[in-house]
């Protein structure tokens, strides 16, 4: 009883609700919000991302809500996120003025500021850790303390928790004249959470879409794209990680002086400029190659899907909309998870009314056929 | 850290900025208005645009009602409440006539709507050219020059392959001689209803980010050919089980035991009134012989 449209559905939805909680605590174990927070940085950063709100404690708390269901807690952070009143925009952010704790190039060897590893799974063997069953909070102290001796010492190496500002690896390029210089736009972005997207979508809609779209759904159609749907291989220019200023105007004295502005805060960004290789044809029907590029940023460390960001936002900017993953309705529609998954949850909902007048037609199609 | 929620979840902008699209909804009846649909804490296909709707409409001096499929103890109806209830602390009732804001998914309650109400449906897909246009571009287009040739090739279509129209519970309505509108999935049993409705209905897609309306005294037709003329769901004579009732929209449902099948009206609220009606109207016979 309960699920039926019959009397008994508060009951049932209670008793639910209880067996959720009790599904979440039957171990007798409590994850600590703070736990989360320093130990789960990947599913943090990438709740946050999706989220399109900054906050690694919120994320932590949600990620403990939805027992680490990462499309559960981007939906509690979403909903959060409906709450807060939009009191200001900050200034542009310069990605120039990132403090960077890595970058590379799989374009260009020899940068200028040279290549960063910092931290990567990249070059990790994924095997399976078994001394971490046993890891203590006495090992880990063990452990840092060394790491801190070395630090210290400076033994030769450049540490990993060292960050600085380099310069862009595609303005290098560019004063190469390698590639075409792309001026600034000043024009004021939309926000796509305060209007409704319309088409053509503007560049700051779509760029606004894709980072907060769902990682596994961008990672699919930039695969989709390099795969076949459309673009040839791109080169990641550069990748960087690391920490953005955030500067607001005075709410008093609106001004352009940067020495006016309040700084609120550090974030943490992924950042990726594509190289893509794209033709073009001159007016005596002569074709040319040239190199265009896609950009990508995203909130935290999500590297895969700054990338695909990146593919994606070339492959709309092509707008061929005969290709699904060039068709910038297909592409932005679908994308989002907490609209993805809302619809398709959707239907776990009773349909009794919608599906008695179908049968109703069916049965007269039948009748009358 | 501690967080109080606002009244009724929104923070006073937004409410603002949906209360503005409304009117702009109610100012062109059946114009889709797109808004900047917020998230809220149910699933986004669930119901949250009627929700948006009844948490900026909603006052504390209202009463509030919210059916799902016909029924207010459906789980999706009582999740709503619980969530208006424990934002606002309006309570809510089961009975239609003492609802000042009724939210609805699927149905237009069977008892007549009254001037003072507010019907608001959850619609999932708010586009009615959506069938046999997959842009969005190109359906704005098409309302915009006010081209619903599409909408009868597909009934015309329709008629032709199955010699009856097999909309389900969502056939396209002309509103006010001006745009064509999704009824949102109510059943075509339900379209006459709002023709000239003395309330304001209000429809809300979240996902789909489109308020639309219908205001009261407003012209909606269903769409239909003058030799196929429109016809909502019959249920062939059949009575409700509990109320006897023969002119409302039906559940069909299996007896297991018997074996056999019955039907029962769709809409709880309108049978146990009229149970309750039989009850005292038995009570009173009873009354006048003794």
């Amino acid at each position: 009883m309960g699920y039926v449209a019959v009397k008994g559905g508060t009951q049932a939805i209670e008793q639910s609700l209880l067996r959720l909680q009790y599904e979440r605590l039957r171990s007798g174990k409590v994850l600590e919000v703070e736990a989360i927070e320093a130990g789960m940085r990947g599913l943090v950063d990438q709740v946050m991302s999706e989220s399109s709100l900054y906050s690694e404690e919120l994320a932590a708390l949600a990620i403990k809500q939805a027992e680490g269901n990462p499309e559960e807690a981007v939906f509690l952070l979403r909903a959060y996120r409906s709450t807060l009143p939009r009191k200001h925009y900050s200034k542009s952010v310069n990605s120039d003025e990132m403090r960077v704790e890595r970058r590379i190039s799989a374009s260009f060897k020899d940068i200028p500021g040279g290549q960063i590893l910092g931290a990567s799974t990249d070059y990790s063997h994924r095997l399976l850790d078994f001394d971490l069953i046993d890891e203590t909070e006495s090992t880990i102290e063990h452990w840092l303390q060394e790491f801190n001796q070395v630090e210290e010492n400076g033994e030769g190496q450049e540490t990993a928790t060292q960050v600085g500002f380099v310069p862009k690896v595609l303005d290098y390029l560019r004063q190469e004249g390698l590639i075409a210089d792309c001026p600034v736009d000043f024009s004021e972005p939309d926000d796509v959470t305060r209007t409704s997207l319309t088409f053509p979508a503007s560049r700051s809609e779509k760029l606004q879409i894709l980072t907060r779209g769902q990682t596994g759904a961008l990672t699919s159609l930039a695969y989709a794209v390099i795969r076949g749907y459309g673009m040839v291989h791109p080169t990641v220019g550069e990748l960087r990680v690391g920490l953005l200023p955030v500067y607001i105007d005075s709410p008093l004295y609106p001004s352009d002086d940067e020495a006016e502005s309040y700084f609120i805060g550090d974030i943490k960004v992924t950042e990726v400029e594509m190289l893509v290789p794209a033709m073009i044809e001159r007016e005596n029907g002569q074709k040319e190659l040239n190199l265009e590029f896609g950009y990508g940023l995203c909130y935290g460390q999500n590297e895969t899907k700054a990338i695909a960001m990146s593919i994606l936002d070339k492959s709309l900017e092509q707008g061929d909309k005969t290709i699904p993953t060039q068709n910038e309705e297909f592409v932005l529609f679908h994308i989002d998870s907490v609209e993805s998954t809302g619809f398709i949850s959707h239907l776990k909902m009773p349909h009794y009314v919608t599906f008695q007048a179908k049968l109703n037609d069916v049965r007269k199609t039948r009748k009358e056929g | 850290m501690r967080i109080q929620y606002n009244f009724a979840f929104l923070d006073e902008g937004s409410k603002r900025e949906i209360r503005r699209a409304t009117l702009k909804a109610i100012a062109i009846p059946g114009y889709q208005v797109p808004f900047a649909s917020r998230e809220l804490p149910v699933g986004r296909g669930w119901g949250t645009g009627g929700l948006q709707l009844t948490l900026s409409l909603i006052g504390k001096n209202d009463v509030l009602k919210v059916i799902d499929q016909g029924s207010d103890e459906s789980v999706n109806a009582v999740s709503i409440k619980k969530l208006i209830d424990r934002t606002t602390g309006v309570p809510s009732v089961d009975d239609t006539e003492a609802a000042t804001l009724i939210q609805s998914r699927h149905r237009i309650p069977e008892v007549p709507l009254k001037p003072d109400q507010i019907l608001v449906l959850q619609v999932p897909m708010p586009e009615p050219l959506r069938m046999y246009e997959s842009s969005e571009l190109e359906t704005k287009r098409l309302h915009g020059e006010n081209d619903y040739s599409g909408a009868w090739l597909m009934l015309f279509e329709q008629i032709m392959k199955y010699r009856s129209v097999s909309t389900g519970a969502d056939h396209p309505v002309s509103v006010h001689d001006r745009y064509v509108m999704a009824p949102s999935p109510i059943p075509k049993f339900d379209n006459p209803k709002m023709h000239y409705s003395d309330a304001l209905i209000l429809l809300g897609a979240g996902r789909e980010k489109k308020i639309y309306a219908v205001p009261p005294y407003t012209k909606v037709i269903s769409m239909a050919f003058d030799d196929v003329p429109f016809e909502p769901e019959t249920f062939n004579g059949h009575s409700c089980k509990i109320c006897g009732a023969k002119d409302t929209f039906m559940d069909e449902l299996y007896d297991q035991v018997a074996d056999e099948t019955y039907y029962q009206c769709n809409d709880t609220s309108y049978c146990l009134e009229r149970l309750n009606q039989q009850a005292e109207n038995k009570v009173l016979k009873e009354e006048v012989i003794s």
